[in-house]
């Protein structure tokens, strides 16, 4: 039991475990080298034959031993069977790139899509999203936005009419009473868009829709200036339509704004019309209860679906309102 | 509204180094929009020249008429031409086209055979020259008004520009060239001729008696010009310069009476109106129809007057719908000797309720609805008089006029008012300087403002700022972004309307967007009845085909798969999510108040109450398979238990809790539709459509849907979550036979009730119906767990007990046994 013997029993053990080139060889090097009859086991039963002292620094001298030889198994054990888990992996390979995707591909409407675009944009700057209904009050949709009856205005928007007449009911020509709704039960400040359904008797062809979507925005605080108006639309513009784009103001007219505007882009190259805007006509703040002498306001309003064909170069109203769902998907969720 | 640079230059002096681009920008800064350059001439070359119809040989062997005409072009031979055109004799005046000319379209004119013949030219209509639409024959000019051989397009005055502007409703005064011309002028920074300057002192002495004029109403109409003419020869022409400036407006020559007063509406912007004296008994009066009456108009249409119609009549009946247009009875005609000439400033409203009442919008009730400068009464019929006399035999005879014009108000204006409203310091001075240029009489120590008498627009503050603003140019004005406000967020409806087509799109339905209209058939096959069914109509539908307004999303999803269907599509998912319209209220009548103050609360409360609630739901429609069939194999069809989750999955998302039951209920198979009841209220419902509806739309069998009132939901409450309890859990399962019309639902819910408070979980695992008999076994796994101990084998086995009996007791459920 000299340590010579023991150092070669060792080493012994550790050149067969590392020759061994599979688990089955590794068996049966380790019952060789650990198994009952191996010299370390041999040894390590001998040793009650031996005198108290003796077994003290041999008993020492084999446990190390065994410490060490069961090291290199383990070390070996792990080489050998991650090179057997390699081999059976590769063995069940798939093609990965067979096509997976069997579900439908479902998406938003363009439509909502833009209209959430355009919220989160103003929610973003402090303007809430306001809504309001679709079958309207003649009041809320003209009068009170300065379109009297018999008034040249009001022929400038096909409008439909719910029976009975006389209930003047509309559909709403646009989503200009919901900013009176809001000028009627907030205090100013206020700030807010409306985007929504709107409905004129058009026919529809490649440009038009009776059936239509815009978004308006309303300004009303104390110092707003038509700057500000500018500010904002600018800001807007380059939102939807990148960096690089123009803005222009135009002299026009609507009734609920003085001084009005049209205003324009330069995109893609040309002018295109946009959308209206002004400053919100005081006549309209007094109706609504608004101090003219603390209170100015801007408002502005555009057409989604021009918007939206401007922006991605639709160029038939037919693929927005038709609900083929080969257009549709196209716009995914709006990512 | 057309403008011809060639007459925009009478009254403004247009350098040469001024391109008509250049003046296009300048309109379009100032707020008139031009729509169209349309440069007359610029394609046509000559020689086209005057010629006289010398022989007409008709040339009958061919299908359509065809003539060979010979023509005298100031030639020493006589030229042929053939000709396909009829509208023409011998004797006639005509333009044509000589070999070597190229009119537009680059269509070049040479000899050539045709029909049997040689053709030397052609003899042109209005449309192949490019000036206009009108084809209906060739151009033919009354003796006197051209010369045989001379050049035609000088003659014609063919070259110019004309703009096509669109003119806004507040500028009513642009609807005329003296109107166009004093903005190109602003615009341009050169001085403007106003062409009324020269007529202030036009007079024309009585030399007999006048007919009578009377504004019976000085609401209706402010100043009545009547002046009265004769000797006028019938056969008098109009002279071809102003023919031609008639033509270059859009509009045709007539005679030379009705010539003259549109010539002088387009000059000046005031309508006029020529009676035949002869055929006026007494005066001409200006009032109210009264009663309701036949009337012809002079478009040859008998219209049925309204009492409110304002109409000019003389003694014995109406002679003209007022500032619309005149009657067949007075018509000028080719004997009317004697003419009554009105020039009256009708109130706005009245015309613009007679053109709408009688479906008419004439030149005349476009101008006067928009506003007519008040003064124009007198200077335009001096004008008219001045251009009548000039051109023809006519006299005058005497002037009448009743009423006085009335002007807008001298409003005070504040110039920092100005530079407040637009965000740039502009000073008085420039103010002022501004407002002169439109017209205004400034005051500059009190800034009192005197609107020049075309602008019944300007009355306030507001409207002065946008003439500063438009004139110094939109562009002057800053971009500044306004103050930032307090912050907003979506409101907790729009978050679960985003989050709810959000989940939608995401598990493979694709959103749409329908028209929200419908109609009875479809309302009635649907099977919708009741306050369902009721719903509100439109007046003026774009068709009758859907007059009515829908009273659900689903008709409108089936339509859009149809759609999707006829192009090929077979499987999908589609969803809207819309208001719909069912009429829960009787409409009040229209609520009106005085809009210079804000209404009271009590009207502002009745305004909103007045507009019936429309609900917001969601729909959605699932045909064909869930799933494309691909190398992985086949995919099943969509089935009810696909509708109903899609339903339940919604109201799971806002966090609700519901309960489920069967439903007999439109457009649903009555077998196959449950019903989602949150807090006692039905909100949605989900199955398969009604097989009738499948069939009828040609939708794959047992296609199905869902429909939820989202707009009918409860808010979400706050959650307040249970502990999570770490205590081992307890699993029990039971099985139960019962009758098979009984529904999982109460069976489970029996089973929840009993199980009591430490019951975790409960789920449905298996469902088996072929037990024969009438009976199915329904087989729950219920979970139980305490929070702060181990269940004992007792204590589960009791509670697990009571569930059962609970169960007994509720459905008549027997225990099955292994």
């Amino acid at each position: 039991m000299n340590p010579a013997d023991i150092a070669s029993w060792i080493s012994d053990a550790q050149k067969a475990f590392s020759a061994a080139n599979d688990l089955e060889a590794l068996k049966v090097a380790r019952l060789a080298h650990t198994g009952d009859k191996a010299p370390i086991s041999l040894a390590s039963r001998a040793l009650g034959s031996l005198s108290p002292d003796e077994k003290a620094s041999a008993g020492k001298l084999i446990g190390d031993a065994k410490a060490e030889i069961a090291k290199a198994l383990a070390v070996a054990t792990e080489k050998l069977e991650a090179e057997r888990d390699a081999k059976v992996l590769l063995e069940e390979v798939v093609d990965i790139t067979l096509p997976v995707l069997r579900r439908h591909r479902g998406g938003l409407h363009p439509i909502t899509i833009i209209k959430n675009e355009i919220s989160d944009f103003f929610i973003e700057q402090g303007y809430a999203v306001e809504e309001g209904p679709e079958l309207e009050s003649g009041w809320l949709n003209f009068d009170a936005l300065n379109i009297p009856a018999d008034h040249p205005a009001r022929t400038m928007q096909d409008t439909f009419f719910i029976e009975p007449i006389e209930s003047g009911v509309v559909l709403r020509t646009q989503t200009s009473p919901v900013q009176i709704r809001s000028m009627l039960t907030q205090e100013p400040p206020i700030y807010m868009i409306c985007p929504g359904r709107t409905f004129r008797a058009d026919e529809l062809d490649a440009t038009h829709s009776p059936v239509f979507h815009q978004v308006e925005g309303l300004v009303i605080d104390k110092g707003i200036t038509m700057a500000h108006l500018k500010g904002t639309l600018d800001n807007f513009a380059r939102h939807m339509f990148g960096p690089d784009v123009v803005t222009r103001l135009r002299p026009s007219f609507f009734p609920f704004t003085e001084p009005s505007a049209e205003v324009d882009i330069f995109f893609n190259g040309r002018w295109i019309e946009w959308g209206g805007c002004g400053m919100v006509n005081p006549k309209v703040l007094t109706t609504c209860g608004i101090d003219t002498d603390i209170y100015t306001g801007f408002a502005f309003g555009m057409g989604l679906e021009r918007t939206l064909m401007v922006r991605h170069g639709i160029t038939d109203m037919h693929d927005i309102v038709e609900g083929d769902l080969r257009f549709t998907r196209q716009f995914g969720v709006g990512l | 509204m057309r403008a011809p640079l060639s007459w925009i230059q009478e009254f403004v002096e247009i350098p040469s180094s001024i391109t008509v681009e250049e003046i296009s920008d300048a309109l379009i800064r100032v707020g008139f929009e031009v729509e169209e350059i349309i440069k007359q001439g610029a394609d046509l070359t000559g020689p086209l020249v005057f010629a006289k119809v010398l022989s007409i040989e008709e040339l009958t062997e061919f299908k359509k008429p065809v003539r060979y005409v010979g023509l005298d072009c100031g030639e020493k031979e006589t030229r042929y031409v053939i000709c396909g055109a009829t509208n023409f004799a011998v004797g006639d005046l005509i333009v044509a086209a000589l070999p070597g000319a190229v009119l537009p379209g680059d269509f070049a004119i040479g000899a050539r055979e045709t029909y049997g013949k040689t053709s030397n030219g052609m003899i042109c209509s209005a449309r192949e020259l490019g000036l206009g639409d009108d084809h209906s024959g060739i151009m033919t000019f009354a003796e006197g008004t051209v010369k045989i051989g001379d050049d035609a397009i000088t003659g014609l005055m063919i070259n110019d520009v004309i703009f096509d502007i669109a003119v806004n409703p507040d500028r009513g005064y642009a609807l005329s060239i003296r109107g166009i011309a004093r903005e190109v002028a602003g615009s341009l920074g050169l001085p403007f001729k106003d062409p009324v300057d020269a007529l202030r002192s036009l007079t024309f002495a009585d030399t007999g008696k006048g007919v009578p004029a009377k504004i019976a109403d000085p609401t209706t109409a402010s100043v009545f010009y009547l002046r009265t003419l004769s000797n006028f020869d019938p056969s008098a022409t109009t002279p071809l310069w102003m023919r031609r400036r008639i033509e270059k407006m859009g509009m045709r020559s007539i005679s030379l009476v009705v010539d003259v007063t549109n010539y002088v509406m387009l000059e000046l912007g005031q309508p006029l109106h020529a009676f035949d004296k002869s055929k006026i008994k007494g005066g001409l009066t200006i009032k109210r129809a009264g009663k309701a009456q036949p009337f012809t108009t002079l478009d040859g249409q008998i219209r049925q007057l309204d009492p409110d119609d304002l109409i000019v009549c003389d003694d014995a009946q109406p002679l003209a719908l007022a500032g619309t247009m005149g009657g067949a009875s007075s018509e000028i005609s080719e004997t009317t000797t004697e003419i009554a000439l009105e020039a009256v400033r009708f109130d706005p409203v009245c015309v613009a309720k007679n053109s709408r009442r009688h479906k008419l919008s004439s030149e005349a009730s476009r101008r006067l609805e928009r506003s007519v400068d008040p003064s124009l009464a007198e200077f335009a019929s001096a004008r008219f008089v001045q251009l009548l006399t000039e051109n023809s035999s006519a006299q005058h005879v005497a002037t009448v006029a009743d009423g006085q014009p009335r002007f807008s108000p001298v409003v005070k204006v504040d110039p920092a008012y100005i530079s407040r409203i637009l965000g740039v310091e502009i000073s008085p001075a420039k103010i002022a300087e501004v407002l002169r240029t439109i017209g205004c009489d400034v005051n500059e120590k009190s800034f009192e403002v005197d609107p020049p008498a075309w602008r019944s627009d300007l009355l306030s503050q507001a409207d002065f700022t946008e003439e500063v603003a438009r004139m110094i140019g939109y562009d002057k004005i800053p971009s500044v972004l306004p103050p930032r406000p307090k912050h907003a967020s979506l409101t907790p409806t729009q978050k679960r309307r985003r989050a709810v087509s959000a989940m939608l799109a995401s598990r493979g339905l694709a959103e749409v967007q329908t028209f929200p209209f419908t109609n009875q058939e479809t309302i009635d096959f649907m099977g919708f009845v009741g306050e369902r069914a009721a719903t509100y109509r439109i007046a003026n539908p774009m068709s009758e085909e859907f007059p009515l307004m829908r009273v659900h999303l689903v008709p409108g999803l089936i339509e859009v798969a149809q759609r999707n269907i006829s192009r090929g599509a077979k499987d999908f998912a589609i969803f809207e999510m819309g208001s719909i319209f069912r009429s829960s209220q009787k409409l009040v009548p229209f609520i009106s108040t005085d809009l210079s103050k804000r209404p009271t609360q009590k009207m502002i409360d009745e305004i909103f109450a007045s507009v019936p609630p429309q609900a917001y739901h969601v729909a959605g429609l699932l045909v064909g398979k869930v799933e494309n069939e691909d190398w992985q194999g086949k995919a099943r069809d969509y089935n009810w238990q696909d509708a109903i989750e899609f339903a339940q999955d919604i109201l799971q998302l806002c966090n609700l809790d519901w309960t489920v039951k069967r439903s007999d209920f439109a457009p649903w198979h009555p077998g196959r539709c449950a019903e989602l009841i949150v807090d006692g209220k039905a909100v949605a419902h989900a199955g398969e459509l009604h097989p009738r509806i499948v069939a009828k739309y040609g939708l794959p069998e047992r296609s199905v849907a869902f429909a939820v009132g989202l707009s009918a939901l409860p808010d979400s409450a706050l959650v307040r979550p249970n502990t999570v309890g770490t205590m081992p859990a307890a699993l029990q399962d039971v099985a139960l036979i019962v009758n098979s019309d009984v529904s999982a639902a109460q069976v489970e819910g029996a089973l929840r009730s009993g199980a009591g408070e430490l019951l975790e979980s409960i789920t449905l695992f298996d469902r088996y119906d072929k037990l024969g008999d009438g009976k199915i076994s329904l087989a729950f796994s219920l979970v139980f767990r305490a929070p702060d101990r181990t269940l004992t084998g007792a204590e589960v086995s009791e509670m697990r007990e009571a569930a059962v009996a609970s169960a007994v007791k509720a459905t008549g459920a027997i225990l099955r046994t292994a």
